[in-house]
């Protein structure tokens, strides 16, 4: 097999706090091919941010790293655009000037002013959002602002695409035009995606890998699952689609049943003094699962 | 003869009602109350003001004789405005003079130079306005281009924040007086030229204002730039904005709003600021025509320093309205 795209190895991030280091992140593997569309989805808090901004560079992993093409990550680029999960526009700029502010900055030697504008228009069009060229965040739904800061990481050309629960804050119309739209994409630019999410249908619609993690504190990957759905997909065919359900019922299973969701009112305080314990068992429980981690459901 | 203003202002005060009346027609019942407490109530608030004050005056007695009341204010704001426009005719006709003169020494002799000298009166009231209010603007511009910049600064790098807060807080409170004998020595030694293109009072006064004025726009500033969104931060990080375009692009226009704010109470404390140090430093002014109606103490005097007292809040309040409206053109959040 040729070197993988994107590679990190062995990830620990460790947070300083007032009482000492906080791990959040251990032993995290993780290795994506070109053009793949790979999904992280856990529990609140068990670290998924951490892992993106990681790979965005805008964290620096305590141990361990991230190697793409050869390279290793350690400073922030558009060849790695971010949709943040609050879309992340400045406010004072028009939804145009958003986007190009991004392109002015990625392709000022390589496109005229007039390349440039088109480039700009395409990219709006890409997520329905030429019409309101000249409205401010502020002016725009939450929906509409999320497709625009969209629509800026994509007017980047990233070689990977790192979206933040990009549609977490949508009405479910939308989101589905949306993800839509994401596939078309995706697919159109043969791009490699990671996208954090809590919605388990939208990760097994989307992915060609879901990513689960186990609960923090050192939360690492717990188990994988491919989704060998022909592309492209089509929600509506897919719903009652057996492979559909199985996929469903697996990450389904992972979340409720494996890694239950901390007890309310256990505060990150309280958890810890565990945290140290916890570090000294979950590696070799990782490294354990890890031999054979990805499921394959045929 | 009574009768009729009488008459005349009992027609004035219902025609007064009846364009409140057709105004208050034209908005909804909702607006119809808004409107009320916006132009309504303010004026009652000034009805009562000068009615109490017009009551209470006359039972204050100084050595000068009772203090003024809104009546005698009024008439002397006629007087001021009078002076003023005799003085202007009286200039007018000093260059004409000269013009005339110098047209006959220039029909003797081709060759002759001739020149125009000002008039040599002294200055009148709206003349003092017009000293202050662009002594006043010196001084708040040179303070806006020392606290804007020194401000981003201090917001983007927090060592430097750390070693200059503790002279911020210290100087920021320092009264003008205290500055001002300081000020004063200084520009007589260093400021010596023999034909000076500003006045050495002028110099004082204005550099009074930007000592005391600067703080509130310094502070503002940089605690503005020092909380600009985080997620925004990593936008410019993840486009690798260059450190001015980042400035440029993030950090100042996330910054304007706070920036403004700053700038209109630094304003405020500017035309407070300039009154006492004109008071003080005996530059042209509105203060020092305060200080010369003080010292002169005729009975009239008192009358006229409220209307300077009027004058002044007055331009205050539209000195601030002036920020406001730039403000609102300026800050993408208005
Ligand atoms: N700067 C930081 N300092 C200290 N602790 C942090 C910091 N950033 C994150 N953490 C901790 O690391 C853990 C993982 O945080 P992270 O934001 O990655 O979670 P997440 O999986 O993205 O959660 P959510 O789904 O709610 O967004 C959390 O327990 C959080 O408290
Ligand atoms: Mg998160």
């Amino acid at each position: 097999m040729s070197k993988p795209h994107l590679e990190l190895t062995n990830v620990q991030m460790a947070f300083d706090t007032k009482d000492g280091p906080f791990v959040a992140l251990e032993n995290v593997d993780l290795k994506i091919r070109k053009g793949e569309f790979v999904s992280l989805i856990g529990h609140s808090g068990c670290g998924k941010s951490t892992v993106l901004n990681i790979v965005a560079g805008l964290l620096q992993a305590t141990r361990g790293g991230c190697v793409l093409d050869g390279h290793e990550v350690n400073t922030p680029g558009p060849e790695r655009a971010v949709v943040f999960q609050n879309h992340s526009l400045m406010p004072w700029l028009t939804v145009y000037e958003n986007v190009e502010l991004a392109v002015q900055q990625v392709f000022k030697k390589t496109m005229s002013k007039a390349e440039r504008k088109e480039w700009i228009l395409h990219n709006l069009k890409l997520v329905n959002m030429d019409h309101a060229l000249d409205k401010r965040p502020g002016e725009i739904s939450g929906g509409m602002a999320q497709r625009v800061g969209i629509a800026r990481a994509l007017a980047m050309k990233p070689s990977v695409l790192l979206m933040d629960e990009p549609f977490g804050a949508l009405d479910a119309l939308t989101r589905a035009h949306l993800q839509d739209s994401l596939m078309k994409i995706q697919q159109d630019l043969n791009s490699t995606v990671i996208m954090i999410t809590h919605d388990v249908d939208e990760a097994v619609l989307l992915s060609d890998r879901i990513v689960m993690m186990t609960n923090g504190p050192a939360a690492t990957i717990g188990e994988e699952l491919r989704i060998e759905l022909p592309r492209p997909r089509n929600r509506v065919a897919l719903a009652d689609h057996p492979e559909y359900v199985r996929y469903r019922q697996a990450v389904l299973s992972f979340l409720y049943e494996k890694q239950t969701f901390p007890a309310k009112g256990e505060s990150t305080e309280e958890q810890k003094p565990q945290a140290r314990d916890e570090t000294s068992d979950q590696p070799e429980n990782a490294v354990e699962t890890g031999k054979d981690r990805v499921l394959r459901i045929a | 003869m009574t009768h009729t203003t009488t008459l005349n202002q009992a027609d004035s005060l219902s025609q007064g009602q009846r364009w409140l009346r057709a105004l208050t027609e034209k908005v909804s019942g909702i607006n119809l109350a808004e409107a009320g407490r916006q132009l309504l109530l303010p004026a009652i608030g000034i009805v009562l003001f000068l009615a109490f004050w017009h009551a209470a005056a006359p039972q204050v007695q100084t050595s000068l004789g009772a203090f003024p009341g809104p009546a005698q204010v009024m008439e002397q704001t006629g007087q001021l405005w009078q002076e003023h426009s005799n003085q202007r005719d009286r200039a007018a006709q000093f260059v004409t003079m000269q013009e005339k003169r110098n047209e006959r020494i220039l029909a003797e002799n081709p060759n002759a130079e001739t020149k125009i000298r000002d008039y040599p009166g002294a200055p009148t009231f709206i003349d003092q306005i017009f000293t202050s209010l662009g002594t006043v603007l010196a001084g708040f511009i040179l303070a806006t281009i020392i606290a804007v910049p020194l401000g981003i600064i201090i917001g983007l790098n927090r060592h430097f924040s750390a070693a200059v807060n503790p002279l911020i807080q210290v100087f920021k409170p320092v009264s003008p007086l205290a500055w001002l004998p300081l000020v004063t020595m200084v520009v007589s030694a260093t400021y010596v030229s023999d034909d000076p293109m500003f006045e050495k009072s002028f110099l004082t006064s204005m550099i009074t204002v930007t000592l005391c004025s600067l703080w509130p726009t310094l502070i503002n500033t940089s605690v503005g730039v020092s909380a600009v969104n985080p997620d925004l931060l990593n936008v410019s990080k993840v486009l690798r904005l260059s450190f001015w375009t980042h400035v440029r692009k993030v950090v100042l226009p996330s910054s304007v709003p706070m920036i403004f704010t700053g700038l209109r109470v630094s304003l405020g404390i500017a035309w407070m600021v300039l009154i006492a140090a004109e008071m003080l430093a005996q530059s042209p002014g509105l203060g020092k025509f305060v200080w010369d109606e003080f010292q002169n103490g005729s009975s009239e005097s008192l009358s006229r320093i409220m209307v300077a007292v009027l004058a002044i809040g007055f331009i205050g309040f539209l000195l601030d309205r002036i920020m406001l409206l730039i403000q609102k053109k300026v800050a993408w959040n208005e």
